[in-house]
């Protein structure tokens, strides 16, 4: 895919692999709306890939929020124009510090699938339609291989992964032929604060540098991504 | 025709064509199609174009203007339920006046009219669309029993937030019929069209709409329609694109302009030949354009015939298919 010039919506882009993956394809030439929930941040990283010379706005935003889904795509597509590149990047981990399922919150459970699973079919929702129009468009899931391996104390989080992965699959059985890819990642574990969140005394020596994994991945982007595939991405 | 009182998908498709008219379901739109022809849809998606200042005006967006600034129509205090025709009129404005909608401030750059006018926000780009998303509702119509929200107010396909109202003669193609259409190789195709508001209130203006609307026509959808063997508008919004710029132009051209035809009975079409819409008033100016594409006395006809057959009527009503 020739991604110099087109529009992308990535989620959780204050921090970690969004944050990377933002900066890897506004150097690209992709132009970028960026969601995420800490204004501030998101604005720091939006002004920064202004300053060298890239097209970047910061829509602060919970993609967990049923109200938020139409005010984040329509207003991205007012600023960056019809989004072909749509990466669902967010996600949140469930209790923290893990727990095991059985002392989980039952809210917990519902939060991590209305952020991990509900936020991103909404979004896709909003924003596919024009994609299938166009016959052009790609929508990239982030997921984990916490979503595959039934990890203790990765309940809420890796049920919801495993659901993602799912309708990510479902999605580009129901678009194939459209020209329309949907794509599943896992990036494999990064040095993020979300690993930190989860996993307070791992070696981060042996975690991969999330902007490391963002360059491969918008790597792949541009090779073209196999709709309806699970592809590793690890450094 | 009664008017459909919630959001629903239309279930009946009034199809009506050179020899006559007959009762379809609206799935079965694909089936009335042939491989080559091209459906083009407006993919505007509908902004939230009802917001409320201060002192209770309400502010409806017609639509942003090309120098960021929105045209808007005003209204005195008083909620969805008044007939917009029974609404007072706002307080007096001058250019300079604000208004406070939220943590943003509008200030009136132009008056055209009464309740005609020109607004400036305080805030552009991303924080401004923000706002109006976080303050502003859809356009609400006085015959549905509960208010809308942002979501009713979509196509399966809405992109930039361009239009006050929803282009609602979109709301067959679900995903299923998008399917359907791919598999029976009809075309579809997209341009953007900034629909803009249906009534104002205010009979002068009314009589005068639709206010001059722009659009945006892709290179894609200007080769898919010369290609195509029958062009189907999807929505008079769709149809006033294609004829505006082919009445500008003497052909269609690919970009972004501003059209201020208006298609009625006289109109010659010469891009389109089909209209998908909904079923309206017959004393609105859509009966006025449907006689572009169909003679009276059968428009009149299959329009009595709907009307017992208890087709439902406006934008969440049932479908019609002239061709």
């Amino acid at each position: 895919m020739n991604i110099q010039g087109t529009a992308a919506l990535i989620t959780g882009a204050s921090r970690g692999l969004g944050e990377a993956l933002a900066r890897a394809l506004a150097a690209r030439g992709v132009r970028l709306a960026l969601v995420a929930r800490e204004p501030d941040a998101l604005e720091k990283v939006a002004r920064e890939i202004r300053e060298a010379g890239g097209v970047a706005h910061a829509l602060p935003g919970d993609i967990g929020d049923k109200q938020a889904v139409y005010a984040l795509a329509g207003t991205a597509a007012r600023v960056v124009g019809p989004i072909d590149i749509l990466v669902h990047n967010a996600s949140t981990l469930g209790p923290v510090p893990l727990l095991p399922l059985g002392d989980t919150d039952c809210e917990d459970v519902s939060r991590a699938l209305e952020v991990n699973v509900v936020g991103p079919f909404r979004l896709t929702k909003a924003v596919v339609g024009g994609m299938v129009l166009r016959r052009r468009g790609l929508v990239v899931l982030i997921s984990s291989d916490a979503a595959v391996m039934p990890y203790a104390g990765w309940g809420a989080y890796g049920t919801s992964k495993a659901a993602l992965e799912q309708m990510g699959r479902i999605w580009a059985a129901e678009l194939d032929g459209t020209g329309v890819n949907v794509t599943i990642i896992d990036p494999g574990e990064m040095d993020t604060r979300m690993h930190a969140d989860a996993m307070p005394d791992a070696d981060r020596t042996q975690l991969s540098d999330p902007r490391r994994v963002a360059l491969a991945l918008a790597g792949e982007i541009e090779r073209g991504l196999p709709s309806g595939q699970r592809v590793s991405v690890h450094i | 025709m009664i008017p459909a009182r919630k959001p629903r998908p239309p279930e009946r498709l009034l199809y009506i064509h050179e020899h006559g008219f007959s009762d379809r379901r609206a799935p079965d739109l694909p089936s009335l199609l042939q491989p080559g022809d091209l459906l083009v849809v407006n993919d505007a998606a509908t902004l939230p174009g009802s917001l409320f200042a201060d002192g209770g005006v309400e502010v409806r967006l017609v639509a942003e203007r090309p120098d960021g600034s929105f045209r808007a129509v005003l209204f005195g205090a008083g909620d969805w339920r008044t007939p917009t025709e029974h609404r007072p009129p706002p307080p007096s404005l001058s250019p300079g006046d604000a208004l406070t909608i939220g943590e943003l401030h509008a200030t009136v750059e132009r008056v055209i009219r009464p309740r005609l006018m020109d607004l400036r926000f305080s805030e552009s780009g991303a924080a401004l669309w923000l706002a109006l998303y976080r303050h502003g509702r859809p356009i609400q119509y006085s015959h549905l029993q509960a208010p809308l929200e942002v979501w009713d107010v979509q196509t399966r396909y809405g992109g930039r937030p361009w239009s006050a109202e929803l282009p609602s003669a979109g709301r067959p193609l679900t995903f299923a019929v998008l399917e359907n259409l791919r598999q029976r190789q009809v075309a579809v195709a997209a341009l953007t069209h900034a629909c803009g508001l249906s009534a104002t209130g205010d009979e002068a203006l009314d009589a005068a709409l639709p206010l001059p609307e722009r659009y945006d026509i892709p290179k894609a959808t200007v080769d898919a329609v010369a290609q195509a063997a029958r062009v189907i508008a999807v929505g008079t919004s769709a149809a006033r694109a294609l004829e505006g710029c082919a009445r500008k132009h003497g052909r269609l051209v690919a970009g972004e302009d501003e059209t201020d035809l208006v298609i009625d009975a006289r109109h010659r079409l010469q891009i389109v030949d089909g209209l998908l819409t909904g079923l309206h008033d017959p004393m609105a100016s859509h009966y006025q354009l449907l006689q572009a594409f169909a003679p009276l006395p059968l428009l009149e006809l299959a329009y009595r015939h709907a009307e017992a057959q208890g087709y439902l009527g406006h934008e969440y009503g049932d479908g019609c298919l002239i061709l």
